[in-house]
């Protein structure tokens, strides 16, 4: 991530597909566990609202960038005003449907969306993002601008509020 | 398997569309679709910044494109209006992006953007109306690397001897065909090259214009003067016409 960082300070047009091919799994993920099929559309505005705010900073800060974190700052950002505004949202590009959308899903996707959708809001951010996409404590704390302690809390409270749901069920 | 690892197989590879959409969307590679025009199909490329290449259809690579391009669909609203901007040949309110030219070549085109529907200008009248009355040269090589062809007609920028010139888009025999589309009698114009005639003015006005400006075309065979050159119209007490501005 660092080598990245160093190549999109010195040429942004030449590796910004390098971040996508880097972090598009992991924000893709993440937003469809938060946020289902809106997940393509708002997966595509990060990306495009990462590459103009990368176009506007100087390189040095560039370098500094934490990308995990960073990226789901921008993410987690439009997934709230997306929730709280659908109408707001800008009209994403459409394309032709030339590429057949390859989406292998575990078996029991479904019933496990139903238990992440039942996870009040904090607690399913927090175990989406750690567990989906596999973020750290300290790029989770960054990406949601809160402090380490709480975010560890909340991913606990979520994976045992996910127990219960489970042992309800049998 | 425990909570954590069954989350874990919860991770989907982001779909290939939305790859092609974020490349769009940031202006990295530009889209492409599909248009009627007078001379066949063409593809027109777009990108955020707008109308960014036309090439005939028939053998277009997109891989041979600057910066590659996909097969997409317009920004909202924009296929209406590239169909009318090839259709009336000007961009009026459709983007253009003409982010590979040099400022020469961009005000070229602009001034090139105005010729209306119907007429020519020879290439040095563009030349003059840059400010650059040498350039004619340089005007060609600009009409020759039009990025978006049909939609800033140069198929109406002539040669001043009465033939048409070259054309980038498939070649002369499509320029011809264009200026007869939109109904410009060329055989007209070479006649009047033929003889040196440049100008035609009205002896009841006392305006010369460009023989294919909309004024001249009004001026009856009787009132209509034959005029070699901005000089001798000048002389002979005509002023320019407003309109088509003629030099």
């Amino acid at each position: 991530m660092e080598q990245l960082c160093e190549r999109l300070a010195r040429d942004l047009d030449g590796s910004f597909e390098d971040l996508v091919d880097a972090l598009g799994d992991d924000v893709y993920s993440g937003l469809r566990r938060m946020h289902g099929d809106e997940a393509a559309d708002l997966t595509q505005e990060t990306f495009i609202r990462a590459y103009r705010a990368l176009g506007t900073y100087e390189p040095d800060r560039i370098r500094e960038l934490r990308l995990r974190g960073w990226i789901w700052t921008i993410a987690l950002n439009l997934g709230r005003n997306h929730t709280r505004d659908r109408s707001r949202r800008p009209q994403p590009v459409e394309l032709h449907d030339i590429h057949p959308v390859a989406d292998p899903e575990p078996i029991d996707s479904a019933l496990w969306q139903a238990r992440l959708d039942a996870l009040p809001i904090a607690q399913r951010r927090a175990v989406v993002l750690r567990h989906v996409v596999g973020l750290s404590y300290t790029e989770l704390s960054a990406a949601l601008g809160r402090p380490e302690g709480t975010v560890k809390a909340d991913v606990n409270r979520g994976l045992a509020r996910l127990k219960r749901l489970i042992e309800e069920e049998a | 398997m425990n909570i954590e690892d069954t989350l874990g197989s919860l991770r989907t590879e982001m779909p290939g569309v939305t790859t092609e959409a974020i490349r769009l969307g940031t202006g990295l590679v530009d889209g492409f679709d599909v248009f009627e025009s007078p001379i066949g199909d063409v593809v027109v490329g777009f990108n955020v910044r707008g109308v960014s290449f036309v090439d005939l259809a028939a053998g277009f690579d997109p891989d041979e494109t600057g910066r590659g391009a996909v097969q997409a669909t317009p920004p909202k609203g924009w296929d209406a209006k590239i169909r009318r901007a090839i259709e009336r040949g000007r961009p009026a309110d459709l983007p253009v992006d003409l982010g590979g030219v040099t400022s020469f070549q961009r005000s070229v085109l602009e001034v090139a953007a105005t010729i209306p529907y119907g007429q020519v200008r020879p290439y040095g009248w563009l030349a003059d109306h840059v400010g650059n009355r040498g350039a004619v040269r340089a005007v060609g090589s600009t009409m020759a690397r039009n990025p978006v062809p049909l939609i800033i007609p140069c198929h109406r920028v002539v040669r001043s001897d009465g033939r048409i010139g070259n054309y980038s888009l498939g070649g002369a025999h499509n320029k011809t065909d264009l200026l007869g589309h939109e109904g410009v009698d060329l055989d007209r114009l070479a006649s009047l090259a033929a003889r040196n005639i440049r100008f035609v003015g009205s002896d009841t006005t006392g305006i010369f214009c460009l023989p294919t400006c909309s004024h001249a075309r009004r001026i009856s065979d009787a009132h209509q003067v034959e005029l070699k050159s901005a000089a001798a119209a000048e002389a002979a007490g005509f002023r320019p016409c407003k309109v088509c501005e003629p030099a």
